[in-house]
């Protein structure tokens, strides 16, 4: 049970992609100007991370050291455009925003370092799981980064929530500022890099706090 | 030695296999509904700028290789009819010269040459600035409306800064202007009918 804990507690903070890996910055960086973008990229990416990590756990014992960075990668892809295909089928309008940011997602080199670090080495349920805590761990960081850009470029928080979640989402959209012209820096490319950089400040205060 | 190399290959071979069997099946199911997305898409786009058409506009819709804001391009057209008898023409084109790259537009126009719309269906223009050109943001490209190469003036066909009517964004003119622009200039191509509409 241990090591199970052992691993959340991994993906989600100590080994957070975004954060300490610093990995998979160009999506993270490209499309968290508002929470929902940062919510699809997030959902595409942990499915992305856990079927990779599950298949890979599944043969590692059939792939060969030699081409097993070529097959990971031809994994990783098929996956990719699995999910866009579905992403394009079932959630149109949010594929006009994300677009050409899924297909990125191969480029997520934190995909192919969990692949490669984790999945190639032990079981598949730990595999999955360790996926799974990874993802939501960029995540997390993505839509923490999409709140702040958004609240500060525009004033409001889960604005155009109705791409994920339908009508129902309507109801979520808050304007937190009224008549708010906008912090332009926030929603423009820099803002993403000094944001990230304010997070990561944050997270290694916390931990040079506790030695 | 050739042993391990054949075993790498086949392996790399049989993935390859399964990837692709697995990606044609997903393509192969997603794609009628991943087509009728893109039509539904075009229809919402279009009805903006034009309604009561009884004709299945998408179908009917031709292609013409014409040089348009300076660049030799593809322009989509989109007949609209009703009982048999055109009464506008959609036109979507590319303006090479917005702030941030070129700008894909669709503008509607009635046969009696005035504007029914004009709206953006691609940009990368600054957000926050020059998206304003977006309805979602602003109602601003809805003055279009009505106008036409006579109204107002050719003088006046520019933005304010520029001394014409139309009013810029704080912050970007480049972008209206770029709209201004090319909602003019379509307007004169297709003020030489014979050059966008296809001979039956």
């Amino acid at each position: 049970m241990n090591d199970y804990i052992k691993i959340a507690k991994n993906g989600l903070w100590t080994n957070n992609q975004a954060l300490v890996a610093l990995l998979g910055l160009c999506p993270l960086l490209a499309v968290t100007n508002n929470i929902v973008n940062a919510i699809g990229l997030g959902l595409a990416t942990t499915f992305v991370l856990v079927a990779s990590n599950v298949t890979v756990s599944i043969f590692r014992n059939q792939i060969s050291k030699e081409v097993r960075i070529p097959i990971f990668v031809l994994l990783i892809a098929s996956f990719v455009t699995i999910v866009e295909l579905l992403m394009q089928s079932y959630f149109y309008d949010l594929y006009l925003i994300l677009g050409i940011f899924v297909p990125l997602i191969v480029t997520n080199c934190a995909i192919l370092a969990r692949a490669e670090a984790f999945a190639s080495k032990n079981s598949w349920d730990k595999s999955a799981l360790d996926g799974l805590m990874m993802g939501i761990g960029f995540s997390l960081i993505l839509i923490l980064l999409g709140a702040m850009r958004e609240l500060i470029g525009s004033g409001t928080l889960f604005d155009q929530s109705s791409l994920i979640l339908g009508s129902l989402g309507d109801t979520l959209s808050v304007t937190v500022f009224n008549d708010y012209q906008g912090t332009l820096l926030a929603v423009l490319p820099p803002g993403a890099f000094i944001g990230l950089g304010l997070i990561v400040a944050v997270k290694n205060y916390f931990d040079l706090k506790k030695v | 030695m050739i042993k391990a190399i054949l075993k790498s290959g086949m392996l790399l071979l049989v993935f390859t296999m399964v990837s692709i069997l697995f990606v044609s099946w997903t393509q192969d199911t997603t794609q009628e509904k991943i087509q009728y997305n893109e039509e539904q898409l075009l229809i919402k786009r279009l009805a903006e700028l034009v309604s009561n058409y009884d004709n299945d506009i998408l179908k009917e819709k031709y292609d013409q290789v014409l040089t348009l804001h300076g660049i030799k391009q593809t322009i989509g057209i989109y007949p609209a009819k009703r009982n048999g008898q055109t009464f506008a023409y959609l036109v979507e084109h590319t303006y090479p010269n917005g702030y941030n790259g070129s700008i894909r537009l669709l503008t509607g126009i009635s046969v009696d040459e005035t504007l029914l719309g004009v709206r953006v269906v691609a940009h990368k223009e600054t957000p926050g600035l020059g998206d304003k050109i977006e309805t979602r943001k602003s109602d601003w490209i809805k003055q279009f409306t009505g106008l036409s190469l006579s109204n107002p003036t050719q003088d006046n066909w520019k933005v304010k800064r520029d001394g014409g009517v139309f009013e810029a964004f704080t912050g970007a003119t480049i972008t209206p202007r770029a709209i201004v622009t090319a909602s003019y200039q379509v307007l004169e191509l297709f003020n030489k009918k014979s050059l966008l509409i296809k001979a039956k």
